[in-house]
């Protein structure tokens, strides 16, 4: 039952990305911290979203057969 | 910067607009599409983000620093389940003919009219402010350009001002390509292709710009960032809570209302669903999309940071940062650029959004309004072009309320705030329309208290204030409540304190509407229309739509149903779509329709009915649709049983289709199976006759030699009774010799036809003794050593020492050598011939091989040469013999246990190899080997 995969694989990712992009787990990012000279709260956003990017392209560029 | 330059500029960007538009017209009327590509599709989808993005972004975050990432992130939620939720919608929109998100809730909860003008009502209201932001966002931009003073720029009268002509050519572009004609799907490939066009514009044109202030400008992001940390009113920015707790609420507020607009503003809705083309774009379009928000939003806070630097805080609007920061830098050229992407992100946002709201104002405004009137319901004329012609009005009529209302509001807070607004409006969907996806108990008197609950707190708590904010009405409700009355202040509703106002009317607008929408729905149970609809949305993916069932039921002429169709989508259409319609379902009897006694006595079926019934819903929407299907058929009600029973029927014809598909696999994957077999019988057939014919020669060869020379002796015998000189003796000896030769050869040959027929059937008698396999192999070295001298022949042996001791049957390896080496000195050269026979020991087996410097066998040769029956080689060239030499090999090889094989390339000989287990026992081959 691949198809059913798939859509588990997806809501697992977002029920992921909501609790990543949130309360409680975006404020330990909330830090007055530089990292290569970037502020961390951005750049943490900017990562996450990339990385959200990523999964979502890997699930759904899978060829189904 | 002269305003002329901008205005040629601005002129020349829309004629290349118009250009690609016109293209992607033209391929799609030549059937090679340029929007059919998942890519076209992802770029159509950032139509998401308008002049509200591109310049108010920085603006945001200049004054709160990351709070303009929510609006896009939301998105990338709302993606990762577009494959789920967004399928479906896609799939429901296209199956039943839904161009608006009007129709799409409406056509749920029974094909409502009231709920369709309802929804459209909410959308005008939401949506055109919005849809004048962007007017005003171009209307500013190009005052920055030109430098005009904002003083000045207020005083000007309508007609000098640019952007009514911009909104009059925008209207003229929406109707060119957005209501060109009547079509049922409503597709617009050139509309299509021009917003993806413009989608990269406006993101080459952002990333210009932010690259030039990070590495033109400053230093490098690091750069920016290092000098902001620097001066603490900018260091706040970028630390998230601005100095004060986080406010969280507020975030997750805005990425909820994100991600519902994505999939809920009419201009989404249309590039999204309308206008796709292939379901499976969405996979790729899924993670493109949140790619190019990610992109457009890289450079916002630098860009935000380095215009607060150069300027000074509170010294130049933040949000013209991407026009102004070229210009004071002498860089005239770039800003005109940021100028046309800032024109892309609007013009793209305002043309689909216009194309949207007018189908709906159209479908279920005017079109039910006009249909109620005599001449409209009853008359037989052809209505496509009122139709179209009403849909083109309502495009400028969209078109110039929005400018209307950007120059009633101008600078006013109520324009400024409205993209949120406008979010907030068309959340108000959500509950009726994913709750009516998956929620078959929903109704339609839920759907429209959720509706009106939400539209008018939505009213009360955000639009209200945004007035007042204004100076439009007094705004001392807004800081005691309505009468006085505390607990109403529209901003802290009974009281609710702690949130943003945004937040706050969210939290109650959407409150409200989803408990009265489910509040509503479970007070009385569906009605047959709506659970029939229900039925049919909820359980979209688990039909084919040709296995639908069909709620109807009744008498209809086809007709009326044709004249019904020939009215709203034109003569010609109608009859092109009951052909395909006959064609399809296989009705002969509806094709030729032009024969009016033909016509006149044919009964249309349920399908049929459903089928004119959904080509209209594309045409006028799915109310009207219903309402005009319903006026020239005579319908029976049907109760909740029947609706239930056509269901139960439908699953039926499901299985039973299913079973046949099923059968019919079956029974072609027998009939190949025979077909193959037959092929295979033939080609045993031809070979054998081959074979016959072969054999028939190679054994008359012999013969005649044989008896030509029994004749000549007989004669000679004759002669000499007469007294005639007799032949020599020696010649007579040559002669008897000649024929006992060939005589053996007959005798051979017969014996090996007779030994394969014996292997072949099981018959032949193996014996199994020890053997040495090197000793062998020189006996039968030795017998062929005559034949290889007279071919001129060098035989190498490279055996080892040491006996190589196998159980087999000696005569029949013995059989097999000899038949390997004297087919390889059959081929090689006369004279220069050299062959090969290796042996060499493996773990558990032994491997023997004859390579000879022949011709080689060709490749699609190498596979045949084992079979019977078959030669190597030309019928024309091939060397004498039976061509059962080496079947008869492979049959004994394998009944050893081994393998036999042909390695060889053309020119470079052949090379004849097997192997057989060490020490195999029987012929049993799973015998003791241990």
């Amino acid at each position: 039952m691949k198809p059913r995969l798939e859509s588990q694989r997806l809501l697992a990712l977002f029920a992921a990305g909501c609790l990543l992009l949130n309360y409680p787990l975006i404020a330990l990012w909330n830090r007055d911290t530089l990292l290569w000279g970037l502020p961390l709260f951005p750049l943490a956003l900017f990562a996450l979203w990339g990385l959200l990017i990523a999964a979502l392209a890997c699930l759904m560029e899978r060829q189904p057969d | 910067m002269s305003p002329l330059l901008v205005v040629a500029v601005s002129l020349a960007y829309l004629l290349t607009l118009f250009a690609v538009a016109a293209y992607g017209d033209r391929r799609a009327t030549a059937g090679r599409s340029i929007i059919a590509s998942p890519w076209v599709y992802a770029l159509s989808l950032a139509v998401y983000c308008s002049a509200w993005t591109y310049f108010g972004s920085v603006g945001r975050a200049a004054s709160s620093g990351v709070w303009f990432l929510p609006i896009y992130l939301g998105p990338m939620l709302a993606m990762v389940l577009a494959w789920l939720v967004l399928r479906k919608m896609l799939r429901i929109a296209q199956r039943y003919r839904i161009t608006s998100i009007a129709d799409f809730i409406s056509s749920r909860y029974g094909k409502s009219p009231l709920l369709a003008g309802l929804v459209t009502l909410i959308t005008v209201v939401g949506i055109v402010p919005y849809i004048a932001l962007q007017l005003k966002g171009i209307s500013v931009a190009f005052d920055v350009l030109t430098a005009v003073p904002a003083a000045l720029a207020r005083e000007r009268a309508w007609w000098q001002e640019s952007t009514v002509y911009l909104a009059l050519a925008l209207a003229g572009f929406t109707m060119m390509f957005g209501a060109r004609h009547l079509d049922s799907s409503e597709r617009h490939e050139g509309l299509v292709a021009a917003v993806a066009f413009e989608s990269v514009v406006k993101l080459l044109a952002f990333l210009a710009v932010g690259a030039y202030v990070c590495w033109g400008l400053f230093d490098g992001v690091g750069d920016i960032f290092a000098r902001a940390a620097v001066q603490p009113e900018l260091a706040s920015l970028f630390a998230p809570g601005q100095g004060m707790a986080f406010a969280h609420p507020q975030w997750f507020a805005l990425t909820l209302l994100a991600m519902l607009s994505v999939l809920l503003l009419p201009r989404q809705f249309q590039v999204m669903v309308v206008e796709n083309v292939d379901e499976r774009h969405l996979r790729r379009a899924a993670w493109v999309f949140p790619l190019y928000l990610l992109l457009i939003n890289l450079f916002v806070l630098p860009i935000a940071l380095g215009g607060l630097l150069h300027f000074g805080p509170g010294q130049a609007d933040p949000e013209s940062f991407v026009l102004s920061l070229p210009l004071s830098q002498g860089q005239p050229a770039l800003a005109l650029l940021a100028f046309v992407g800032g024109l892309s992100a609007a013009t793209g946002m305002v043309i689909v959004e216009t194309i949207a709201v007018s189908t709906m104002v159209c479908n279920d405004l005017v079109v039910p309004v006009l249909l109620r009137t005599r001449r409209w319901s009853e008359g037989r004329h052809d209505l496509t072009r009122v139709i179209l012609n009403t849909r083109r009005l309502a495009i400028l009529a969209v078109m110039l309320l929005g400018y209307c209302y950007f120059r009633l509001a101008g600078e006013a807070y109520a324009l400024v705030s409205i993209g949120l607004i406008s979010f907030a409006a068309v959340a108000q969907f959500a509950p009726a329309m994913l709750g009516g996806m998956y929620w078959r108990g929903a109704t339609r008197h839920g759907a429209l208290a959720g509706l009106l609950a939400g539209f008018a707190l939505w009213c009360y708590t955000l639009m209200l204030p945004s007035l007042a904010k204004s100076g439009w009405m007094a705004d001392d409700f807004l800081r005691v409540g309505p009468w006085g009355l505390d607990w109403l202040r529209p901003e802290a509703l009974l009281g609710l304190g702690g949130f943003d106002p945004l937040t706050h009317a969210l939290f109650w607008s959407l409150l409200g509407n989803v408990g009265l929408y489910v509040g509503v729905s479970l007070w009385r149970s569906p009605s047959v229309a709506e659970a029939s609809q229900a039925l049919l949305f909820v359980d979209v993916f688990e039909r084919s739509s040709q296995l639908q069932p069909v709620f109807w039921r009744g008498q209809a002429s086809v007709a009326s149903l044709l004249a019904l169709a020939e009215r709203f989508l034109g003569p010609e259409r109608a009859r092109e779509l009951f052909e395909r319609y006959a064609r399809e379902h296989g009705r002969s009897d509806l094709s030729r329709l032009d024969l009016v006694d033909r016509l006149e006595p044919l009964q249309a079926d349920a399908e049929l009915v459903h089928f004119v019934e959904t080509q209209l819903t594309g045409a006028i929407g799915s109310a009207s649709a219903r309402v005009m299907v319903a006026s020239v058929v005579e319908e029976e009600a049907l109760a909740l049983e029947d609706v239930l029973a056509m269901v139960e029927e439908a699953k039926r014809l499901l299985l039973h289709s299913r079973e046949l598909e099923q059968k019919s696999l079956s029974l072609e994957r027998a009939s190949a199976e025979l077909r193959a077999a037959n092929e295979q019988l033939k080609s045993l057939d031809r070979l054998k006759d081959d074979f016959m014919s072969s054999v028939t020669h190679e054994l008359r060869t012999p013969l005649t030699s044989i008896r030509a020379l029994a004749e000549l002796m007989l004669d000679d015998a004759r002669a000499e009774a007469g007294g005639a000189p007799a032949m020599r003796l020696e010649q007579r000896q040559n002669f008897l010799a000649i024929i006992v030769a060939e005589t053996e050869r007959l005798g051979r040959l017969v014996n090996q036809v007779l030994d394969m027929a014996k292997i072949e059937s099981g018959h032949a008698e193996w014996q199994h003794a020890e053997l040495d396999l090197v000793a062998l192999i020189r006996r039968s070295a030795d017998t062929v050593a005559e034949l290889l001298r007279e071919r001129g022949a060098l035989l190498t042996l490279e055996l080892p020492d040491s006996p190589v001791i196998l159980r087999a049957d000696p005569d029949r390896l013995t059989q097999v050598m000899i038949n390997l080496l004297s087919n390889a000195a059959k081929f090689v050269p006369a004279g220069s011939g050299q062959i090969r026979i290796g042996l060499a020991l493996q773990r558990d087996r032994v491997q023997v091989e004859v390579q000879d410097n022949g011709p080689g066998v060709a490749p699609e040769q190498q596979a045949l040469v084992f079979e019977k029956f078959r030669q190597g080689g030309d019928a024309s060239q091939r060397p004498q013999g039976t061509g059962l030499g080496l079947p008869i090999s492979r049959q004994i090889i394998e009944h050893f246990g081994g393998q036999i094989e042909l390695r060889s390339q053309p020119g470079q000989g052949a090379c004849f190899s097997f192997w057989l287990p060490l020490g195999a026992p029987d012929n049993d081959k799973n015998g003791d080997r241990a």
